[in-house]
């Protein structure tokens, strides 16, 4: 009966959050625990949000071009606590350039705009089939 | 248990898996259980709850903000409903919380109700032992958004807050059995807002019956977004406790609440031995047809499957 709990977050200053929205309500319809941070969040705020609400993934979205930023200090602030059982994934406004690097940061896959939803709720599936 | 030593010390990672652990119904939440229940107890636990949208969220947060200048640590269960037809759920009370995540004495915990009903999940109340044993000292529950009849909190809480804004409902509502009879102190929340007397006269109704404890409920008139009325909530909640302590109630209570855990421990051990057996889930669906096509009724199948389980 384990349910798989995922975190939806919105790092840094971009206050666009429909992206993030639709794809927790997404997640939410095909049977997910999803908890919705909010706006503004630190990457601090967001890993301690992770631990105590023990999630299997993060999902992030930055549509500021903030996001190389953002995205290392929060691999870098699991890293440091010794947290390897997250899955991280991310979305928004991500060049194709940046895409190679986020994945070399461990983050394990980015959906950027245009990905269909369906292809965002089969990733969590395998997941939670793991 | 490892995880457990940790999460007596404080560990909020642990106490984050222990507390998953319990409400996946995992094998081992039963050890979990066993190991901190000697250490549960201490916390003055509160719970909040009201119809959907009376701002419970944000006078939690105000609240909880209020304890730590009191010097408390404060557990946060804020709990959402799961979708009956996916069993998801968006669970969005930390959205008016975010501030307090990297607080040290704060740990909050979102929870989906996972199909019960009575606004709250059926994890909830050992949910609430992970945060007594690991140390909070005051402990909110804030139910799902709530009508009229969910009323699980009163049995989980000892001081009941019951959430209203002005414009909701009329006199007659007030007069209604249900959640205006478990409140030991009714916030008005959004007081600024056009309607509060209407709204504290239908209420004074609510108000006008002691507890069986010999407690009356008292108002409040509260404006959570702007702190105002919280410094006079949190002294009510701490007197409401004193009450319970210098009136013996809390002892009685204590009974009770053992009494009323046993009870849904049975019914989940029970429910549990007999839909854990391979052979009897096959048996399960059977009856469920028969039930479906009405040539059994409800009852004499659930009579039949403990027959076969061993239990009648």
């Amino acid at each position: 009966m384990t349910k798989l709990r995922v975190l939806v977050a919105k790092p840094g200053l971009d206050g666009h959050d429909r992206g993030a929205k639709v794809v927790a309500r997404a997640l939410r319809d095909s049977g997910v625990e999803v908890i919705y941070t909010g706006l503004h969040q630190t990457p601090e705020q967001i890993v301690e949000a992770a631990i105590q609400e023990d999630v299997d993934a993060i999902g992030m979205s930055c549509l500021s071009g903030a996001h190389m930023t953002l995205f290392k200090t929060v691999m870098d602030i699991l890293k440091e606590k010794g947290i390897d059982d997250i899955v991280v994934t991310c979305g928004g406004i991500i060049p194709d350039e940046d895409v190679t690097k986020l994945k070399e940061m461990g983050i394990a896959a980015v959906f950027g705009p245009g990905t269909p939803l369906r292809d965002i709720v089969d990733f969590h599936r395998k997941i939670a089939g793991k | 248990m490892e995880l457990v030593e940790r999460l007596l010390r404080g560990d909020k990672r642990a106490a984050a898996k222990a507390i998953s652990l319990l409400e996946d119904y995992d094998k081992k939440a039963a050890d979990v259980l066993g190991a901190i229940y000697p250490h549960t107890g201490k916390a003055h636990i509160i719970g909040i709850t009201g119809p959907t949208g009376t701002g419970k969220s944000t006078l939690v947060f105000a609240l909880a903000k209020e304890f730590r200048k009191r010097d408390k640590k404060v557990g946060i269960i804020a709990i959402d409903p799961t979708s009956p037809y996916t069993g998801g759920a968006l669970l969005g009370d930390r959205i008016r919380m975010g501030n307090l995540t990297l607080d040290e004495g704060v740990f909050i915990r979102s929870m989906g109700t996972r199909g019960h009903a009575g606004g709250t999940s059926r994890a909830t109340a050992d949910v609430i032992k992970v945060l007594d044993a690991m140390g909070m000292q005051i402990i909110f529950a804030e139910t799902a958004g709530a009508g009229q009849s969910e009323v699980d909190i009163a049995r989980i809480a000892h001081t009941s807050i019951v959430v209203e804004m002005p414009g909701l409902g009329d006199d007659i509502q007030a007069m209604k059995a249900g959640i205006l009879e478990i409140g030991d102190i009714f916030v008005v929340n959004k007081a600024d807002l056009d309607g509060v007397d209407s709204t504290l006269a239908n209420l004074s109704l609510a108000v006008e019956r002691e507890k069986p404890s010999g407690w009356k409920p008292k108002m409040l008139l509260t404006v959570a977004t702007e702190d105002k009325g919280i410094t006079d909530l949190a002294d009510l909640i701490e007197e409401h406790y004193d009450f319970l302590k210098e009136s013996g109630t809390l002892e009685t209570e204590r009974v009770e609440r053992a009494k009323e855990e046993l009870r849904a421990a049975l019914s989940q051990h029970l429910f549990l031995r007999v839909l854990e057996r391979p052979e009897l889930i096959g048996e399960f669906n059977n009856l469920v047809q028969m039930i479906a096509k009405k040539e059994m009724d409800p009852h004499s199948a659930a009579e039949k499957l403990l027959g076969l389980a061993g239990i009648a």
